[in-house]
């Protein structure tokens, strides 16, 4: 995630403190991982010299988390360009797990028995997602359904691979 | 070995089919309460296993024990009434009568039970309500969605308070969110009643509704929490 962009698009409906900032940001975005202080503080650093950002004002009391800060034409202009450009997809080829297979049945040890230790993994973390969701709001349903879809496409590889293993024994030992 | 407390236990199924065979060395157990799904790729045996755990299907070896008795030993109409009183049945396809009404369809089992058609009645419209399908009770099945016809078989298959749910891929016919919606309440609802629930499918969305898995490959079956 670009905490930079996130933490721009947040000032565009006003100035805030950095304090507000971290507050909004966890809020909407941070439900596993809220931001440091210090995250927010070096970023909006980067930001106010990119000239992105501007101090609107200095509360008495001096200190970074006195600063309260505004968006400039430049960073919205920033933040309009990165909505616009596609994420970058993930390719997924330098697979652990892969490499895992492929080391399990050169030595000689059990590479089905790996990819079934795997689904169970993958189906535990699917089991906390799935009575999260069931438990949450809308946002917290579509942040896990994410998690869910692509443990889900791991979880068909696993599947795939497992009905691969006699071939891919073949071709990988010498 | 066997966790104790089982309510329903198979050891080593086998079963085959003209010469193929579908269970080659099956195990299961599963707890009151609990929800277990049964996943394998098509044709791995898991409807087998299912069958033969509800009693529908007798293996050709092996045991399955519930509550104690060994179904297996029992006569087909014992077996037919212990499905009736103790036994409910989720499909993927055609369990409701077209001919009935959706409240008409939930009362069946108890009304096959001899209850009579009022009472049996007020209690299907309450299963109804529970699972969100109140408004349906007038129509026929031909009338609802797929969802709503899959939360009215959920109706009909927990209206006898079973001890054991059996559900051969329930959400194998809907949409994602239907599927799941489906699978909230029948897992809701049976664990407030205290049933255990069979789980076969092949998606992993939907096992992950269940407490714990067992993977069946081969008509043999892999327990990765428990070493039957």
């Amino acid at each position: 995630m670009s905490i930079g962009h996130t933490l721009l698009a947040l000032l565009e409906s006003g100035p805030r403190h950095g304090y507000d900032l971290k507050r909004a940001f966890d809020e909407k975005f941070g439900h596993d991982r809220p931001l440091h202080y210090g995250q927010v503080y070096s970023t909006m650093s980067r930001l106010l010299k990119n000239g992105l950002v501007e101090v609107d004002g200095i509360e008495a009391g001096g200190g970074p988390d006195r600063k309260r800060y505004a968006i400039t034409e430049a960073g919205i202009t920033d933040v309009a360009t990165w909505l616009t450009q596609p994420e970058k997809p993930e390719p997924y080829l330098q697979s652990t797990l892969y490499t895992k297979v492929v080391i399990a049945l050169l030595t000689g040890r059990s590479a089905a028995a790996l990819l079934d230790t795997q689904r169970a993994e993958h189906l535990r973390l699917m089991r906390v997602l799935t009575d999260r969701k069931r438990r949450g709001d809308l946002a917290d349903q579509l942040i896990c359904d994410h998690a869910l879809f692509h443990l889900e496409a791991d979880l068909r590889w696993l599947e795939l691979t497992s009905t691969r293993l006699d071939r891919l024994a073949a071709e990988v030992r010498p | 070995m066997i966790p104790e407390g089982s309510l329903l236990i198979a050891e080593d199924l086998h079963k085959t089919y003209a010469h193929t065979p579908a269970l080659a060395g099956a195990c299961f157990s599963i707890h009151p309460g609990e929800v277990v799904a049964v996943l394998g790729p098509s044709g791995s045996g898991k409807s087998t296993l299912l069958h033969c755990l509800a009693g529908i299907v007798q293996p050709d070896a092996g045991r399955v024990r519930y509550a104690g008795r060994d179904l297996t030993a029992l006569s087909d109409a014992e077996r037919s009434a212990l499905r009736r009183t103790d036994f409910g049945f989720v499909f993927q396809f055609g369990q409701l009568v077209p001919e009935l009404s959706c409240t008409e369809n939930v009362a069946l089992p108890l009304r096959l039970a001899g209850i009579r058609r009022k009472a049996a009645e007020q209690v299907a419209m309450e299963w109804l309500e529970r699972l969100e399908v109140a408004d349906s009770g007038s129509k026929r099945p031909g009338e609802i969605s797929g969802g709503q016809g899959q939360r009215v078989a959920v109706a009909r298959a927990l209206v006898t308070s079973p001890r054991v749910v059996f559900a051969d891929e329930p959400t194998g016919a809907l949409d994602s969110y239907s599927g799941e919606r489906v699978m909230e309440l029948l897992t809701e609802a049976a664990r407030s009643s205290n049933a255990a629930v069979v789980l076969v499918t092949h998606e992993t969305r939907v096992a992950a509704y269940s407490d714990r898995e067992i993977v069946v490959r081969d008509g043999r079956t892999r327990d990765p929490d428990h070493s039957l």
